[in-house]
């Protein structure tokens, strides 16, 4: 299943679904992203992967409307939409999955779902299709989500995303918080959101999941782009002086990766639903 | 006898009070906006209220939706124009431009009407009929039936806000702007709606109140907004039955207050709004950082 | 990260920080002189000029009071009437004694200040929105209070005793005085306690109060200190106009316990500068130019004061001296630092004084 998703598309169109071309973000003072440029292809899963800090869910964010760049562009479906407001995006088929899934505690799981259904363009993703994709959010959709487990909760933000049709769906860090074992099967879902005709750009911490699921990466350095390429294409030692900073005595990052090294191979996980 | 007469009258008073106060809790829950015009906004509909009756001759119970729907498109405009960029601007400027919006109302009813009080004729006999339930207790029909209206509103703003689309998209950007923003929400428009709801109350709880007794430019501060805020504290902040249960115990604590010495209604009212303070002013309370 | 600092290049040489630019020595003269001119004022001109600036000089005690709450410690009182009338009392109760109403300028300082310890005890855990109304509401309880005692007058007030047979010039220029005294006063505490540690303190609560908690500052304790000391100036600029109105009469609408004056102060400030020490008193000048010309029975000066406040909060946070600040970068009452790099004339604005363009620790 996995691997199908690991393999680009036969036919690449010829206009990328995403061009984003040079973006300079800055927070305050500090600048958090140096000149980044990605294109995504309909039908890809594009993986950005760095260390913390590194400047991937920024931008994303900034994607997504909710940061405005400094200088740069994105243009989205042939369209330049740096200046459009985050709900129009939605509209128009950029759905993003927040950082830490930002539910809203006071709304039951169908509420939320709900809410995200509201805007909604036309399309095969409903309520009722979430619920076939995550059976067991039946019988708890009058449940507040603030009761549940990580790995409900981002099933279920992940559905608030579906459920407006998006087009390019921007995934912020999955993994946040949740034992290996759920992340592997919030990541297998992948496969028949693709199917739906979604495209996939998605921030990853764990570099292995990411890579698993990928079939373009860039790896981000402290704003920069240190890596670009597709996950067969490039070697391991690469990546890890790209997630790294080749120049780094001791060899010590800027953020622990988790799970031990880079791309050690999972141990069998125990440990509890996150 | 007095003193059941006291209790059931300020019991009904609540209601009114609940009307008061009920804005005041919803724009706060929504938008964290304090709104220190509060007070004086439901004073300008009052008076909106008189003149429409003045100049177009319907009868009263026709003004009210006239009012209401005034109010509401006023509550959206403000929101969208003049709230929404002092919330851009921060808690501090928000507190300015609400403070000075009351300032400039008050003056400017002042400037045009005049400091007289006017009261709002209701044409028929429901100001002054009142009722008997035996053993001497009198009720005034007008209070039972402000009352009467008070519950409906919280009866209909609950059931909006839990089961229509736009109470859902409410509640959802008041959980989370951003994340509305995400779900294609813009977040200005649900704040505007809210606003026309809260600016709903506002102007019912200005005519009730008219239609009571007097109002004055300076009834919004002087009354309005000091007996909402009260019913906020005491009833607990973030619920809407709370403003009902609060303004319940001000208007009973003020009527056991004039029943000891009439002039200590008011001050009746202040201690135990004071002692709440003191007690448990939950949810009013946050360790002081902006959130 | 992107911060480049000279400091770190050129580490051996010793960066300067200094209060100003140049030499304080010299704005501390200029306002010497400024306050013995104005001192001079009662030989130099009609007493009818001298009570229009006791008016002016009450509202300069209030605006530099306010803003001080709201600029400085952040905290948005709608209720400072409440000391204000308290202050008028204070200095009415010993008059009614027998004791001079100059004199009971310092009680009433005094006890306004002792007044706002309890006061703070019931609003200060309340939210910034809440805080303001609850501020009013006890004020409006202190007014209604007072107006229960009837041997201060109750409800209708008081004529103030104690200038009985005094020559009315005489008495004009004392009250002048002693209003100019509270004035210059109030300012030069508040400059003082803003360049002290407490200025530093409150600047740490402004920029970021979770890490300044957790720097151990105590946050609650610079808020009452703040809260207390505007209180007692707010008590004494009180006390000043119950001697120029030799009467003191409550009400809430147009007496000493009315919101106006909260308006009135609120108002100066914000237009004059809302976290800068001159801006109350360009404001005060402003608030006094649209008084004279509109005259104070009509509400319209209140009116138009009220939607320039509006605008300037909205579109110029910093107030009328922002924008000359902005221009001309003076400081006259500088609470900030400039930093001097190894051999540069010109001081590089410190960042308290970017920040402080912030006005009032507010983040958008």
């Amino acid at each position: 299943m996995s691997t199908s998703a690991n393999e680009a598309p036969a036919a690449q169109q010829g206009a990328p679904l995403l061009d984003v071309r040079d973006l300079i973000v800055h927070h305050g003072q500090l600048r958090a992203l140096s000149g980044i440029s990605l294109r995504v292809f309909p039908g890809e899963v594009y993986a950005i992967i760095g260390a913390n800090g590194a400047g991937k869910s920024t931008l994303l964010r900034t994607i997504a409307g909710l940061h405005h760049p400094t200088e740069g562009s994105i243009v989205y479906d042939d369209k330049d939409v740096t200046g459009m407001r985050p709900e129009k995006r939605a509209t128009a088929g950029i759905v993003m999955v927040p950082e830490g899934r930002r539910l809203f505690p006071s709304l039951t799981l169908e509420e939320n779902l709900q809410v995200g259904a509201t805007f909604a363009r036309s399309g095969p993703w409903t309520i009722e299709k979430v619920y076939d994709l995550f059976p067991w959010m039946k019988e708890r959709r009058h449940q507040k989500t603030s009761q549940m487990s990580g790995g409900e909760q981002q099933s279920v933000a992940i559905g608030r995303a579906l459920v407006a049709n998006p087009r390019m769906l921007l995934l912020d860090e999955l993994s946040l918080g949740l034992a290996p074992v759920i992340m592997r099967r919030i990541y297998g879902m992948l496969p028949q959101i693709l199917s739906s005709g979604v495209t996939v750009l998605l921030v990853e911490q764990d570099v292995s999941q990411a890579l698993r699921v990928a079939t373009h990466l860039q790896c981000l350095l402290e704003g920069h782009s240190t890596l670009e390429g597709r996950p067969a294409d490039v070697t391991a030692a690469q990546v890890e002086a790209a997630y790294f900073g080749s120049a780094h005595p001791g060899g010590q990052p800027p953020g622990d990766p988790p799970h031990g090294g880079l791309l050690a191979p999972h141990a069998p996980s125990e440990g509890s639903e996150a | 006898m007095g003193w059941v007469n006291a209790i059931i009258q300020g019991i009904l008073t609540g209601g009114l009070y609940a009307l008061f106060a009920c804005g005041l809790s919803l724009m706060f829950g929504v938008m964290k906006l304090v709104n220190l015009a509060h007070g004086d906004l439901a004073v300008v509909a009052a008076y909106i209220g008189i003149g429409v009756i003045a100049v177009i001759h319907i009868p009263f119970l026709w003004s009210v939706p006239i009012v209401v729907a005034i109010m509401a498109a006023l509550g959206y405009v403000l929101q969208r124009s003049l709230f929404q960029s002092a919330i851009n601007r921060g808690e501090l400027t928000t507190l300015i431009v609400t403070f000075g919006l009351s300032i400039v109302i008050e003056n400017g009813l002042l400037q045009f009407f005049t400091a007289n009080s006017r009261g709002i004729g209701t044409g028929s006999s429901l100001i002054s009929s009142s009722f008997s339930i035996g053993a001497g207790l009198q009720i005034a029909w007008l209070d039972v039936v402000i009352f009467a209206l008070a519950v409906v509103v919280l009866l209909s703003l609950q059931y909006f806000l839990s089961s229509s689309k736009y109470g859902r998209l409410i509640r959802a950007v008041a959980d989370d702007r951003e994340a509305a923003q995400l779900a294609g929400a813009d977040y200005r428009h649900v704040f505007g709606i809210a606003a026309a709801l809260a600016f709903c109350t506002v102007a019912l709880a200005g005519i009730a109140y008219g239609m009571t007794t007097v109002v004055s430019p300076t009834t919004g501060t002087d009354t309005i907004l000091l007996f909402a805020f009260a019913a906020v504290v005491i009833g607990g902040l973030g619920s809407l039955w709370g403003t009902l249960v609060g303004g319940i115990v001000l208007g009973v604590a003020q009527q056991i207050g004039a029943q000891i010495n009439i002039s200590y209604e008011l001050l009746a009212g202040y201690i135990v709004f004071l002692a709440v303070l003191v007690i448990r002013p939950q949810g009013l309370t946050t360790r002081r950082s902006q959130s | 990260m992107s911060v480049t600092t000279d400091a770190t290049v050129r580490s051996e040489e010793k960066v300067k920080v200094t209060r100003s630019r140049r030499n304080v020595a010299w704005t501390g003269l200029g306002a010497l002189v400024v306050v013995v001119v104005l001192a001079l004022f009662p030989y130099i001109v009609y007493s009818g000029t001298t009570a229009i600036m006791v008016q002016g000089l009450i509202v300069l005690t209030l605006a530099s009071m306010w803003n001080l709450l709201a600029g400085y410690a952040g905290l948005v009182s709608v209720g400072q009437q409440a000391f204000f009338g308290l202050g008028a009392y204070f200095v009415l109760i010993p008059a009614t004694h027998g004791l001079s109403p100059f004199l009971s300028l310092p009680i009433a300082t005094v006890g306004a200040g002792v007044a706002a310890f309890p006061l703070w005890w019931l609003v200060s855990r309340l939210r910034l929105g809440y805080f303001a109304i609850a501020t009013w509401v006890l004020a409006e309880a202190v007014a209604l209070f007072i107006e229960q005692i009837q041997s201060i007058g109750g409800g209708t007030g008081m004529p103030l005793p104690g200038f009985a047979g005094m020559d009315p010039t005489l008495l004009a220029a004392y009250t002048y005085w002693a209003a100019l005294v509270v004035a210059v006063l109030a300012i030069a505490t508040v400059y003082f306690l803003l360049r002290s540690r407490l200025g530093l303190v409150l600047t740490a609560i402004r920029d970021d109060e979770t890490a300044a908690r957790t720097s151990g500052v105590r946050v609650g304790l610079a808020r009452l200190l703040v809260f207390v000391v505007a209180a007692a100036g707010c008590g004494a600029a009180g006390g000043v106009l119950a001697i120029d109105q030799l009467q003191v009469v409550p009400g809430t609408s147009g007496g000493v316990f009315s919101v106006q004056w909260t308006a009135i102060m609120a108002f100066a400030t914000i237009i004059g500068g809302l976290g800068t020490i001159e801006g109350p008193i360009l404001g005060t000048a402003v608030y006094m130019i649209l008084e004279q010309t509109l005259q104070s029975y009509n509400a319209w000066y209140l009116i138009i004061l009220g939607l320039v406040a509006i605008g300037i909060a909205l579109f110029a946070r910093r107030g009328l001296w922002g924008l000359v600040d902005d221009r001309f970068n003076i400081r006259l009452f500088p609470v900030g630092y400039y930093l001097w790099s190894p051999g540069e004339r010109r001081g590089r604005q410190g960042r308290q004084g970017r920040q402080a363009k912030g006005a009032a620790g507010v983040a958008s």
